[in-house]
Formats: structure tokens, sequence, C-alpha cells
């Protein structure tokens, strides 16, 4: 096998029982990014010389018998986590020439056990996309058939997991910005509750919907990661005070019981054919290991996209406020202050920043902040009641992802709404704050993965990682390969 | 609704952005077509219903009212464009 195809707990094993040394892991990650990075596009910035004295460092610690599960493994971080000392950019040119004074809380977790960064992941601008598409530093393509987008805006994350250019990674999930990806690019991806993992450090987009999540190649990875990050952050309000269960312990229970909600307005008939047959037959593997499925419904799917692009954006619209050229990032010359936040803004953010600033800044505007803000806040509390009232009866709930495999590059780019629409299936959970996860259910008759998304109760990590792992071991779709 | 192009204008005055000719033409059809999209949110009757602004509830956080370190001037004042001592510096606001 090769080293850059082994998951967390294959390296662990290996740099435990001395077989490989982080160092000889971390150089074969290297020479693989080199590689095959002219094909897909999946980093901004490749950290080459850290990640080789980090190697050697974890090296050092296994050897006095002091590693844990991630020492010494080589992972990757999407660029809109604060990295001290590495340029981060958010996938915008704004940003081009920050270099973080601090790092982010879930970086900081990773990096005390010893990980090993390799560099810096491709995203859609302020992970404003789904394509990865909409990035300053070029296109990511999906290592599947590099004519097809990744998936977005988590879309470097995914691809560099399939790639073979990191053992796993970390990406955010604002409206289906980790599963998407996942989905796409044949890799286990997953969003946690809100307020599970920590988002200090993280560039905000929407923040009443962001959250961190690991990106890996399987599930048990998936555990191990989350383990990792999981946990309260006092540097970050809106972090929860609950512990942190052991995810790992959590994957052997089955599902012999468990019960399967399948939301009907998640089966609608314009679903892909490949994607319903890869449902279909997913069911039936639940359903012979002892799951029993339950037809439900969250009647108010169809508001959910309007609900979000009306909330995110307006989120957003503030929260990109600090970009204003006084303290950090680009700044245009102008006379005047007004001017040079007006053309430092103009300068540094693309299109697609620019799009969603305009609509927050309009649905929040005076005259239509009832109209737009506050409505879409109500219907978030139906769609949230939606989700409380379905998890009565059953544990989890079994979805697409998405409502079609990888779509070609350029294919949405002039039609945002159409963009905006593939998000369907994913953007509900992001509403609810609950958690969700894709992992691999198929592929298309073009040879496109297909995932399969379980989504949990609050907090319900533990039931959804069950679930995923009895699916993986009675399958085989997460050990294929994409051939480059 | 028709967003005209002075809409587009004043929405960009707003956010503090300058856009070209042709990006207020395209903004104007694409914030269109999404502002038509999401007038389907007219069709629920939200009377009652309270707004939710965060998914998970909570009261405020507070912290202990404790001095801690924090990144310090020279961190701070690292990225900044221009400077001067302890400093950011910005073309005169006032005249």
């Amino acid at each position: 096998m090769n080293i850059f195809d082994m998951t967390i707990h294959e390296l662990h094993g290996a740099l435990k029982g001395k077989q490989l040394s982080s160092l000889e892991a971390t150089t074969a990650l290297l020479k693989r990014i080199e590689s095959v990075e002219p094909q897909i596009g999946s980093f901004i910035t490749v950290t080459a010389e850290q990640a080789l004295a980090a190697a050697r460092s974890a090296d050092q610690r296994i050897a006095r018998g002091e590693g844990t599960t991630l020492t010494g493994i080589p992972l990757a971080l999407k660029d809109i986590f604060l990295t001290e000392g590495v340029r981060t950019t958010c996938g915008s040119r704004i940003l081009s020439n920050f270099i973080p004074p601090y790092s982010a809380a879930s970086w900081e977790k990773l990096r005390d056990q010893g990980a090993v960064l390799l560099g810096k992941l491709n995203q859609d601008e302020f992970a404003m996309g789904s394509s990865n598409e909409s990035s300053a530093y070029g296109i990511t393509r999906n290592p599947w058939d590099t004519s097809r987008i990744p998936g977005g805006s988590s879309g470097g994350s995914a691809a560099a997991v399939a790639a073979g250019q990191a053992i796993a990674t970390l990406g955010t999930d604002t409206g289906g910005s980790i599963r998407q990806p996942a989905s796409h690019c044949g890799c286990v991806g997953l969003k946690p509750t809100y307020g599970r993992v920590s988002r200090y450090g993280v560039i905000a987009y929407a923040s009443s919907l962001d959250q961190v999540g690991p990106l890996t190649r399987d599930v048990a990875d998936c555990a191990l990661m989350l383990e990792a990050v999981a946990g309260y952050d006092p540097k970050d309000s809106t972090s929860v005070d609950t512990p942190v269960p052991d995810y790992s312990a959590a994957l052997a229970g089955g599902v012999k019981g468990l019960r399967i909600g399948l939301p009907k307005e998640y089966f609608i008939d314009g679903l892909d054919p490949d994607v319903q047959k890869a449902m279909t037959a997913a069911i039936d593997t639940f359903r012979r290991l002892g799951a029993e499925f339950v037809d439900i419904s969250l009647p108010h799917t169809d508001y959910a996209v309007a609900t979000y692009y009306l909330i995110a954006t307006a989120e957003a619209s503030s929260n990109l406020a600090r970009y204003d050229g006084v303290r950090f990032g680009h700044r245009a010359q102008a006379d005047n202050l007004l001017d040079m936040y007006t053309k430092s803004r103009s300068e540094g953010f693309g299109t697609e920043v620019k799009r969603r600033i305009m609509l927050g800044t309009y649905a929040l505007s005076s005259g239509y902040y009832d109209a737009y803000y506050v409505k879409a806040q109500k219907v978030r509390t139906l769609i949230m009641n939606d989700f409380i009232s379905a998890f009565t009866g059953v544990d989890v709930m079994l979805t697409p992802v998405a409502p079609t495999p990888a779509f070609k590059i350029g294919e949405k780019i002039n039609d945002p709404l159409q963009m905006y629409l593939s998000d369907i299936f994913t953007i509900p959970v992001n509403l609810a704050g609950t958690c969700a996860m894709s992992l691999p259910a198929g592929f298309s008759a073009e040879g496109l993965p297909i995932g399969l998304q379980l989504i949990g109760k609050p907090f319900g990590e533990e039931t959804i990682l069950r679930a995923g792992y009895a699916f993986e071991q009675a399958t085989e779709w997460h050990t294929r390969k994409a051939t480059l | 609704m028709k967003m005209t192009i002075a809409d587009v204008e004043q929405v960009a005055r707003l956010a503090r952005l300058e856009l070209t000719a042709e990006d207020k033409e395209l903004f104007a059809g694409q914030m269109d077509a999404i502002l038509g999209y999401v007038e389907k949110l007219k069709e629920l009757n939200t009377d009652g219903i309270v707004p939710t602004s965060h998914a998970v509830p909570m009261e405020n956080a507070f912290r202990a009212d404790v001095v801690r370190p924090s990144i310090g001037l020279e961190k701070a004042l690292a990225n900044a464009p221009e400077k001067t001592g302890t400093f950011f510096v910005v073309p005169k606001v006032i005249e």
C-alpha cells in the first residue's frame, strides 16, 4: 500500500510499531503533493520545511514513548484556519499578505498532539461557494474526474484526502461545505453539532451556522479527528460545555434496532437516478444489518435554501465589514478614509463575495429588515421544529448529500441561484444546528462518487458515527481510490 | 420587485463597495432572481413564531473578570498596512 493512501489508524499503527517514521510518511506525502498538485490544485500554501521539522520532532516524541494517536500524522487545513506564522488567505485576495499572529484552537489541539501540518488548502473565497471556483488562488479539480468540481467550499480539504495529498484534513461547514465536497470526492466528512468544536481562530462567514469538522478516508478516522478537536473553549462564547464522548469506542455497537428516518422531502422526483439507486441500495444494506426504517416528513425543507441565503448573507455582510484595509489585509491607496475602505474592499473581494455582501446588506437595510431577515429567522424556527418533532420518532435520518454527483467546472458559475440550490439537502442541518455526516455510498455510471448523509440529533455524533461505521464495514465504497 | 441600477448603487454604498458598470448590471439581474426566489418565504404564516438567531439555546456566556495575557502590540501591529510607533496609520479624517 502507498503511504500516502493510508488512514490515520493504519499510519498510527505503523509509526507505533516502528515500521515507518513520521519523516518517511511526511516525505511521501510531500512527494505526492508535488506530483499530483498540477492536476488537482488542492493547496494554496505547502509548508514543506515546517512539515519536515514537525515530523522529526514527532519521531523523537514517539521514540520517547510519548506519542498519541495523531503524533506524526501528516494533515492539512482549509485556509480558513488561522496558523501562526503561516499565511492564511481564506481563498481571498484581500488576505493575500496576512500572517496570523495566533492559531485556531482546533489546529492547536492537533498540533499539541504532534500532528504535522503539510499546508493550507484551497477553498471558495471566504467559504462562499459550492464548487471551489470562487477562490482567488485558482480552481481545485475533482480527483475522480478533473473536468469536474470537487465541491465546496472545503473543496481542497476533500480533494486532498481523495488524491493522497493529506491523510486527513479539517474543513468548515456553513451550509454543506464539508459534506458536499466529501460526497463529491468519495471521502467521509462530518459537520458536528453547532457548539461542539471551538471556532476560535476560524475566519467567520455566517456565525450562527459555521462549524469546524474533519474530512477523512474512513469513519474510524473521522471519530479520531472529532475526538481530537471537540470540546468546550472559553475563547469561543458559542462553544458548548458538554463532555466529549469517546467517539472511537462508540463505533462498534452496530445498528440492530436503530430507527432510521427517511424524510420524504429529500427523495424528490428530480433526484439523479444514480443517486437514487445508491440510496436504495444503502437502505437495503442498513435493513440487512438490522436497522428499521420510518417514513418521516420535514415539511419546511423547501424553504431552507431561501432562509439560508438571507441569514448567511446578512451575517456575512456584517462579519466581512472588518476587511477595511486599516489593521491587516489589502489596503488600496486613497486620499480619504472612505475611499480607502471602498477601494480596498472592491479590489480585495471577488465577485461571489461581493454578491453575498450585497444581498446581506440589502436584507439588513432599513425597510427590508423585517421582510427579509426577521422573516428568515422565523422560518428558521419552523425548520428547527421540523427536526425536533421528526427526531421524537427516529434515532437518525438518512438522505442524499447532493441531488447529483459532481458537476462540470464552469457549469453553474454564471447562475448563482442554481449553484445555491445544489446545497438543498445539506443546508437544513446547519439551520437546525444539528450534526450530520457524509460517507461514500456508491458510484455513478460515469464513475463519480456518491455520498450518503446520516443526520443525528444535537450532540448525537456517536450515533451517526456508529451507523456510518456499520455501513462502512458492510460495503467497500470507501476503499476505492481515484486513479491519478 | 425590480432591482434598478440605482438600487444596486445604494446597496453598494452601504456595503462600502465600488462596482464596475458591468457588475452593477450583473448584480441587478442576479439579485432580482435571488430575491424573487426568496419571496417564497411569504407563503408561510409566521405570526407568533419566535425568530431563531442561534441554534443552541444559550444564556450569555460570561468569563471570569481576570486579566490575562493578550497578543501584545508588536503582534497586533505586525500585519498593519501602515503604522507608526504604536499606531495604525490611516488617511487624515479631520481636515
